[in-house]
Order: C-alpha cells, then structure tokens, then sequence
C-alpha cells in the first residue's frame, strides 16, 4: 500500500481441463515473482481448488476467496505469503459446493483492492466455460491461453477466444484484452514426424501470439508431487527455462522462441523461430 | 511434408485439415449467435400478418448437411383460419406443414 501500484491482471485459461492452467499458474507467477515481481495468483475453480496443492501451500489455508467476498475475512488474511519467495502469494479458492459464492461484484472488489497492492494478479481459470471461467476472465488486462497440440485442446482455446473478445469487461467496453498463447506439453520430435500438431499449425489456426512452448516433461509432474512451481523445483529444466523465458516476454521482453531442452543446442537449432 | 506422408504415422495433417473447417464454421456461427431465434421471430412475425396460429405449435429446425443445409418450419394453422385477430375453435387434430396446405401454399403467397 506505501507505494502506489497498478497491476496488470491477467487470466490463464484454456476451456478444455488437464492442459496445465494451475501448473503454468504458479510456474509463471513463481518466475515473475523471482524476477523481483511482486505477484499474486489467484485460484478461481470454486469447489475443485488445486493452486494450493500444486505451490505446496494446503496447509495453510485460513481463508479464501469467497470468505473475503463474503467479508467473513478481509483480504490480508486470506493471502498466503509463499515460503520460499516472500513476493510470492496465492488467494486460495473455497472448496464449497455453490456455485454462485462467486459473484462479480464481488471478484471486481477483491481485484481492485489487489490492483494497488501488486505488480501481477494471476487468475488461475477453472476448465470449462461457465461462471468461474468467465469470472476469471472478466477483469482481465492479459490473457494467456494455454494450449496443448491436439484437437480438443485447440477447439477450446478457439471457443475461450471468442469469450475473451466478448464477455470481459474490456472487451465490452470496446477494448481489446491482449493474448497470448502458451503451448504446453510438446514433443518436438512427435511434431516433426506428424504426429502431433506443429506450433505453426496451431498458431495459424488460432492466429494468436505465441508465449512460450512448454516441452513436456517428467519435471512438471515431480514439481508438482512436492508443492512446487516447476520454476522453484528445478529452474535449470527445459520447462522452467521454457516458463522463465514466457514470464520475460509477458514483462515486454523480446527473446527468440525456442523449445528448451536437454541436449542444449541441438533442438535449438532445428526447431529455433522467432518470436510472433 | 510431403515425406512425412509416405509413413502412415503422419496425422498431424488430418487434424490440421479437421480443425480448420471446424473452426470455420464455428466462429461464423458465433458471429450470429442466434440466428434460428432470429429467423423464428420474423417469420412468425410474416406470417401471422396473414394467418392466425398459435406461436406454441409452431417448430423450426435446422438441418445442416454437407453441400446444402435445410430449414423446416412446421407451423400449425387450425383449418378455419382467417385474418389475424380473428379466433377459431376448431384446430386441426396433427399439425401438418404449410407447404402442404391445400388452401394456400407458401409458394402462391411468394409468387
């Protein structure tokens, strides 16, 4: 509150469930953070909350998001300051079972209290396109949409698009909520046999872009085993550098594109693109 | 790409193929939200400057097929119909299309 702060919200969402929203979540709010950001994600699946699992931080849940809507408890109390990176915090979602404990009231509140409090507010979007989804959504200054190249997955983001550009409260005010999209889960070499859809298919279908790719990999699953952000856990994994890169180019910086990976180099130059 | 064609491993194209026309038949549809709603209420509103129905037996279906889509609309007119305001008791025991209507088509009506 000393310092007079106006952060940039932004939504990470992807219609379609298990893509990686709350992975990508904490692992990009953990890098930003570690960029000297003071950042707070938010958990907006009512009912199913998991950002508090995967950050490792389930225990320590007092309070949520609907508690301070309801002004059972006030902000400061619900907010969980991460252990390991002190300008890291998460606002946990309820576990109860109403749907309609999320009001938009009462999300526009809680998001202008934090807008003067924080460099980034992160909503971590539950899957699917109803309320919770379009609430997260709905103040957004920043949309990433998380993607994995496959049908399903890329139908959804397409049908997410078309909310974004509709139903936020930017857009309905004649503006534009800035997107970007995030692959996750890619097997460069799946791709280049034709197995799996390449980056260039799925950003001239969707024409949104690109973030960051996220390889997939067996770091993701083991930080999310120990409650931490794959970013935390193990920073010098493909996936970390892959999230460390997208959170720098979500602060404005211009970093090629490429698909980290072990064997540094070698799929660097052959799967190296510029950044769109 | 064409290489990678010869192993019949390569589905990637496929789903490529399959997105692109759905999706461009999905944005087009979201562009008109609602344009069975639409076309219900200016046809119903055509037709009962003429006829007098019942707006609850009145159905429209779309059907969308690969080259050429229908639109069926399946309106109920009790057989005494006569100039809007009018009201009859006698209604016809199954609804039958209008385009079958022995009194008037909507074929003269157009023509």
């Amino acid at each position: 509150m000393k310092d007079k702060k106006s952060a940039r919200v932004v939504v990470v969402t992807s219609g379609k469930g298990g893509v990686g929203k709350t992975t990508s979540t904490a692992a990009l709010g953990a890098a930003l953070a570690h960029l000297g950001e003071k950042v707070v994600v938010i958990d907006f699946d009512v009912g199913l909350r998991n950002l508090d699992l995967v950050m490792g931080a389930e225990r320590r849940v007092v309070f949520d998001l609907i508690n301070v809507i309801h002004g059972v408890a006030k902000l400061p109390q619900a907010l969980i300051r991460d252990k390991r990176l002190e300008n890291l915090n998460l606002l946990p979602a309820s576990q109860t079972r109403d749907k309609d404990a999320l009001t938009e009231e009462g999300v526009a509140k809680v998001i202008a209290e934090l807008r003067s409090k924080f460099d980034w507010i992160i909503c971590d979007s539950p899957a699917g396109i109803e309320r919770g989804a379009t609430l997260a959504m709905r103040y957004a200054d920043t949309a990433v949409i998380v993607t994995n190249p496959e049908v399903s997955s890329v139908r959804d983001s397409d049908r997410i698009i078309g909310l974004l550009d509709s139903k936020t409260e930017k857009a309905e005010r004649g503006e534009y909520v800035d997107k970007h999209l995030l692959v996750t889960r890619y097997h460069p070499w799946r791709a280049a046999r034709g197995e799996m859809l390449a980056i260039d298919d799925v950003l001239e279908i969707l024409s949104v872009p690109l973030l960051g790719i996220i390889p997939e990999s067996e770091e993701v699953l083991r930080a999310s085993n120990v409650g931490s952000p794959v970013t935390l856990n193990s920073p010098a994994s493909p996936p970390a550098r892959a999230y460390f890169e997208a959170a720098r180019r979500l602060k404005g910086e211009t970093i090629p594109m490429h698909v980290p990976s072990e064997s540094r180099g070698i799929f660097n130059k052959l799967f190296g693109r510029k950044a769109a | 790409m064409k290489l990678f064609n010869w192993f019949s491993r390569s589905s990637a194209p496929i789903a490529r193929e399959r997105l692109q026309i759905l999706l461009a038949h999905e944005r087009n549809e979201r562009h008109q939200p609602d344009l069975l709603g639409v076309l219900r209420e200016e046809i119903l509103t055509l037709i009962s400057r003429h006829v007098s129905f019942d707006p609850d037996k009145v159905q429209i279906k779309m059907d969308r097929g690969k080259s050429v889509s229908t639109l069926a609309v399946d309106i109920e007119i009790p057989n005494s119909f006569g100039a809007p305001g009018e009201t009859s008791q006698h209604r016809r025991p199954r609804s039958k299309r209008l385009r079958n209507d022995g009194a008037r088509t909507m074929d003269q009506r157009v023509a």
